[in-house]
């Protein structure tokens, strides 16, 4: 503690190196945050998918149907719990910047399938009596301020025309990661009005009694519906997630890329400040050597310097990305679990101090190897 | 005590043989040459002679600033060539203080700070090296500025500040680079006056280099380079070449 302040003032005699070198952390360690949110809710799907359940599609196209009689084959086949369905809708709200996702459910099933969905009971069986009945996400109920009651009118994008729901319900979730932003309605009300796709729905979710049971039932339900006219493709939730993530594109490699660039960018700077500090306090280092200050020792001030800059620039980026997520999705639905997560702080931090470090090391390693009778010639 | 003929024993400074060699542009320049020197705790020696005849190189081979090529720098009986420099830095700390003639404080630290620095590498507790700054500024007549930054000094005070760091941690030796050199006749004086006081009350062992006369007859005994090799004289004596027997 008794060296901080000279590690203080160094940093203060030019007030506005240090804020922008400062700065220039923040910047980075912003934007990583927000990166890294935005990575967290692509993959929300991914991170809470049950082993123990997989997805049965259409193996032309997702957004090619299937028939609704494939249910009760699939219940037939060994090791299966139950198997539900979902059509996807599209409808938006008022204007298409309001879309968020919304699809019919099988109200019979669902809740078997999606154990970890809580709902109070009074309003789910309000929702099973009413035929023109939706259940909310509680981003929505933030969003729209929708509320029981409410009588939510949806317009159709596949299924022309305005398609009107009551609110009966508000979902809760066990796992944060599985906050979406979404509206379910019954399969039955969609089904009645729809003029073509009748009998058909969406995907299946089927529920296997042991997850080590997924893949062979998986490839079962694909051997049972082959050659048919809707020959469907299996796979577990976790990878179906991953697919309809990466319909983005490889976020993962994305969010490196950009996140090298920014690092590479920010250790040039860091480092470029920290060598001319160093360049500057030339004949001031040798002159501590003079008195006895070890080689260690300046290469540990100078040290200190750097990553104290990375720390509290880093420090106040990953507060404000915190503050940030804080204020909820930005996109309106599309992230709905936009959350900076504990863990990603922390590796924020480190990579901030790992930068700091890198940066500092040349110019401290300099530093070090000072010759104080060269140094002071200089003077 | 003080002999250049390499004959004495058990002196506090003990230089045997020392060379030291620069290379400049591929040139080999010899600046000390086969130098020998002893001088005794409390001594204060002036060293003379002109540009570039190694006067500086000597005192920073005496302060363990610089490595000898060959001969041996013993201070208090240890060989300080032979440190390495984790060592050498303690050893600098403990035993050696620098006054530079362009004083050389740390311009972000008020003359306390600035003083208090060589403290810093001690185990001392603050209250302890509140006393001893405190101390050593009151010595050198600065007590009334020394919450002063560097540049609210005048040259005079900067140069008080920097023999106060110098003798903070009482150090055995005093090494002193023309402490005059940048100031006006009446403020060298007061520093001088400092420095001589330092080595007649607290038995400082100081090495004085300068281009001054007036500085260097301050000192008990005057020694001027020429070549690489030491004369030697007293304040008002006659030089005594190195080789000859110069001991008094």
């Amino acid at each position: 503690m008794k060296y901080l302040h000279l590690i203080l003032v160094n940093l203060k005699r030019k007030k506005i190196r240090t804020a922008l070198t400062a700065g220039s952390f923040l910047a980075a360690l912003f934007l990583f945050g927000l990166l890294m949110t935005i990575k967290t809710a692509l993959g929300s799907g991914v991170d809470v998918a049950s082993a123990n359940r997989v997805v049965v599609r259409n193996r032309v196209s997702l957004i090619m149907p299937l028939p609704i009689a494939y249910q009760e084959q699939i219940r037939q086949i060994p090791h299966v719990e139950e198997a539900t369905f979902a059509t996807w809708f599209g409808g938006y709200y008022q204007e298409m910047k309001n879309f968020f996702p919304n699809y019919a459910i099988d109200p019979e099933t669902y809740l078997s399938v999606y154990p970890e969905y809580r709902f109070d009971e009074e309003e789910w069986k309000a929702f099973v009596d009413d035929r023109q009945a939706c259940i909310i996400s509680p981003p929505l109920v933030d969003r729209f301020k929708f509320k029981i009651g409410d009588r939510v009118p949806l317009e159709g994008t596949i299924w022309a025309g305005t398609w009107e729901f009551n609110v009966r319900a508000v979902y809760d979730v066990k796992q944060r990661e599985m906050m979406t932003s979404e509206l379910w309605f019954q399969y039955p009300y969609l089904e009645e009005r729809r003029p073509f796709f009748k009998g058909t729905v969406g995907w299946y979710v089927v529920k296997v009694d042991d997850p080590a049971s997924a893949v062979t039932v998986a490839q079962q339900i694909d051997d049972r519906f082959a050659n048919s006219p809707y020959e469907t493709k299996t796979e577990t939730e976790k990878a179906f997630a991953a697919s309809f993530a990466n319909q983005i594109g490889n976020i993962k490699l994305l969010i490196l890329s950009i996140g090298s660039v920014v690092f590479f960018t920010l250790l040039l700077v860091t480092g470029n400040s920290m060598a001319i500090a160093v360049r500057e306090r030339t004949g001031e280092l040798a002159v501590m050597k003079t008195v006895g200050f070890t080689d260690i020792s300046i290469l540990s001030l100078v040290m200190a310097e750097s990553l104290l800059v990375a720390a509290v620039g880093g420090g106040a980026g990953l507060a404000l990305a915190k503050l940030f997520t804080l204020a909820g999705d930005p996109t309106g639905g599309m992230l709905a679990y936009f959350y900076l997560r504990g863990e990603d702080v922390v590796l924020g931090i480190v990579l901030a101090l790992a930068a700091g470090a890198v940066a500092g090391f040349l110019p401290a390693m300099g530093a070090m190897r000072l010759k104080i009778v060269t140094a002071l010639r200089r003077v | 005590m003080v002999r250049v003929d390499g004959k004495g024993s058990g002196s506090l400074v003990e230089i045997r043989d020392l060379d030291k060699k620069y290379y400049r542009g591929g040139e080999e320049i010899d600046v000390l040459r086969g130098l020998n020197l002893d001088v005794a705790k409390g001594e204060f020696v002036a060293f003379m002679g002109p540009s570039g005849s190694g006067k500086t190189t000597l005192l920073n081979l005496i302060g363990g600033l610089d490595a000898p090529s060959s001969g041996s720098v013993r201070i208090a009986g240890e060989e300080i060539s032979a440190l390495k420099s984790r060592k050498l830095a303690a050893w600098r700390a403990r035993h050696i203080g620098f006054i530079f003639q362009m004083y050389n404080l740390i311009p972000v630290l008020t003359a306390y700070q600035n003083v208090q620095l060589p403290l810093l590498l001690t185990k001392l507790s603050k209250a302890e090296r509140r006393k001893h700054v405190e101390g050593a500024l009151e010595l050198v007549g600065l007590s009334d500025r020394m919450h002063h930054y560097p540049r609210q000094l005048s040259g005079g005070q900067e140069q008080r500040a920097a023999i106060a760091r110098a003798i903070v941690a009482d150090p055995t030796i005093l090494l002193c680079d023309e402490p005059t050199g940048d100031l006006d006749r009446a403020s060298g004086d007061e520093i001088l006056n400092i420095i001589s006081r330092l080595s007649k009350e607290f038995e400082k062992t100081v090495f004085l280099v300068t281009h001054d006369p007036v500085a260097a007859k301050r000192a008990s005994t005057i020694l001027h380079l020429d070549k690489g090799t030491l004369l030697e004289r007293t304040s008002d004596g006659p030089f005594a070449s190195q080789g000859e027997d110069a001991a008094r």
